[in-house]
């Protein structure tokens, strides 16, 4: 893995580079060289498994972290590229021309997280929620718990626990 | 005019017309073109999801995939629970195959954490994995046969399964969800007499699978409809990111038990099974064919697995558990391919991002849309659950 890491800083800027075990890694890039850096590690260094990619919210650094993790399918080994995007008019570059499931991950992002990335088709398409009128719902700041008050009846009747301390009561009532 | 209507232009590519793009042009107003949707209440889907199907005759010219029908936001959820708390939740990503979902999300957190589980715990965790792998591809091989109108096989496989759900009724004491792998270990060792039952469930299991070998796989119409349809080609294997049997009916060997070996696969002795052909009917027989490896494998692990030991590490309190900051993705083969889980902590007691890589995100949409043009409808269903897709893994 460190070979592949030092043949990538040859050619991209690579912020930081934190190896999780033998054979996971990952690595910080600018959204600016991150489609290049991972169209070379694709084509050159033999990274064609795109596993998942997905978007942390760190609502108060404010900004999105996007996270392209790809797998070496002869050297079994996985790097995670991540990318910090501002949380305001959140845009990213497409990959939909490198991977055919890309659109649906890209998809999904602009749904639940409000993450923009022209180009990509039928990005604006609801993907899961249909007529989501709400701030996207996967973002920090959404609070679930309000919205399901508001938008759902309690049935008379029923008790509610706050988990954490009911199983504290049940669990170690002696702590 | 009843003969006109049924003779069959054999010159396909004349019929209909593509434009410069490669594409059909639909035009609703013509008559030509109608539009259905497959799902999500039809008895050849799998799972609540829909298709919507645009065809011309009974060819399908355009298809695109709906879920959310199932979508329960427990990504989310779980960024409002203790870990512990997560493992209710987790199990009912997939209901077909629970047990992959508690094994990523609990090997995750021991990996952040830096908790090493006990070999007993290891070995159960191998033995409860397989079983799940096996009544899956039990309830999947009746669904493909019913898909293409052989009832009586899902009856057979329905009963197989009911008895590994006896078994796992019995070691977890739930049949669907068992929530058995916590952080640290299992929750129980073997009960006593659980071998002696086991082996003969799998005794049974391989005399049926002889009939059902000789009632589907050898069956004219079976394979009339199966040979040479669905045909995915192994190029597509990475750009789409196919996994699992998919990918090995295709040849291509792909098997996170062996790729990158976790709990006590290094210790068991298998190939992945891999087809040739790439089409329904190789990717059914290969399915046929794990099944079979599945059987042989838990005869392993029960040959290995000891009766004694320690099965939980020692942890610190579930409910005051700040798991250190890091992140980290675990993987399993289930059934359908490759299951993954993202961890994100931020150090805290919750998780701060949880993302599930279910197989069918790829094979059910970027997969299936490409794949099922100009297929017949009668196909469609045969088609899909070839794939072996589950949607709530798409929506989570």
């Amino acid at each position: 893995m460190q070979t592949i890491i030092e043949n990538l800083q040859k050619h991209f800027q690579v912020v930081s580079y934190h190896q999780q075990r033998e054979n996971l890694g990952f690595l910080i890039a600018s959204k600016e060289v991150a489609v290049g850096l991972i169209t070379h590690l694709r084509d050159y260094e033999g990274f064609a498994h795109l596993v998942l990619l997905t978007a942390v919210d760190w609502i108060e650094d404010e900004h999105f972290q996007l996270t392209y993790l790809l797998h070496h399918p002869e050297k079994k080994v996985d790097l995670g590229v991540r990318v910090m995007i501002s949380r305001e008019n959140a845009e990213m570059y497409s990959i939909h021309h490198l991977w055919e499931q890309a659109r649906t991950y890209q998809r999904e992002l602009r749904e639940m997280f409000g993450i923009n990335f022209p180009g990509s088709p039928n990005v604006d398409k609801p993907f899961i929620l249909e007529g989501w009128e709400d701030i996207p719902p996967y973002r920090r700041d959404f609070d679930t718990k309000k919205y399901s008050e508001e938008t759902y009846f309690p049935r008379p009747g029923r008790e509610t626990h706050d988990p954490a301390e009911y199983m504290k009561k049940k669990l170690y009532p002696n702590e | 005019m009843s003969k006109k209507l049924l003779k069959w232009n054999e010159d396909r590519t004349l019929f209909p017309e593509k434009n410069s793009e490669g594409k059909i042009d639909v035009d609703y107003s013509s008559h030509k073109f109608m539009k259905i949707w497959h799902g999500p209440q039809h008895p050849g889907i799998t799972g609540n999801m829909s298709l919507e199907l645009t065809l011309l005759g009974d060819e399908v010219m355009d298809c695109e995939t709906h879920v959310g029908y199932l979508h329960r936001g427990f990504e989310k959820l779980m960024e409002r629970r203790k870990y512990i708390q997560c493992f209710p939740i987790v199990c009912r990503v997939a209901v077909p195959e629970p047990d992959f979902n508690e094994y990523c999300f609990a090997s995750a957190m021991e990996e952040l954490a830096g908790i090493e589980i006990p070999e007993a715990a290891e070995w159960l965790r191998t033995l409860v994995l397989e079983m799940s792998r096996l009544q899956s591809y039990l309830a999947w091989i009746g669904g493909q046969a019913g898909a293409l109108g052989q009832g009586i096989i899902g009856q057979w496989t329905i009963y197989l399964r009911d008895l590994i759900l006896d078994r796992f009724e019995e070691l977890t004491g739930g049949r669907i969800y068992h929530m058995y792998m916590l952080p640290g270990g299992v929750r129980g060792l073997l009960p006593d007499g659980f071998r002696e039952r086991m082996t003969q469930n799998l005794d049974d299991i391989d005399k049926f699978m002889k009939d059902v070998k000789k009632v589907m796989f050898d069956n004219y119409v079976f394979k009339k409809r199966t040979v040479g349809m669905g045909v995915i080609d192994p190029a597509w294997i990475h750009p789409f990111g196919i996994t699992g049997p998919n990918a090995r009916a295709a040849g291509v060997a792909k098997d996170v038990r062996k790729d990158n070996p976790y709990l006590k696969y290094p210790e068991l002795d298998f190939e992945p099974v891999v087809g040739k052909d790439s089409d329904i009917y190789t990717r059914a027989d290969v399915r046929r064919r794990d099944l079979l490896m599945t059987v042989d494998l838990i005869r392993q692990i029960m040959a290995k697995i000891p009766d004694k030991g320690d099965i939980r590490a020692k942890t610190p309190n579930v409910l005051h558990w700040k798991v250190p900051a890091g992140e980290t993705y675990s993987r399993a083969e289930c059934t359908r391919g490759e299951y993954g889980y993202y961890m994100v902590s931020d150090g805290t007691e919750y998780p701060r991002r949880i993302n599930v890589r279910g197989p069918s995100y790829t094979h059910a949409v970027a997969l299936l849309e490409k794949m099922i043009v100009n297929a017949n409808i009668a196909d469609v269903a045969g088609l899909m659950v070839s794939l072996h897709t589950y949607p709530p893994e798409i929506e989570r």
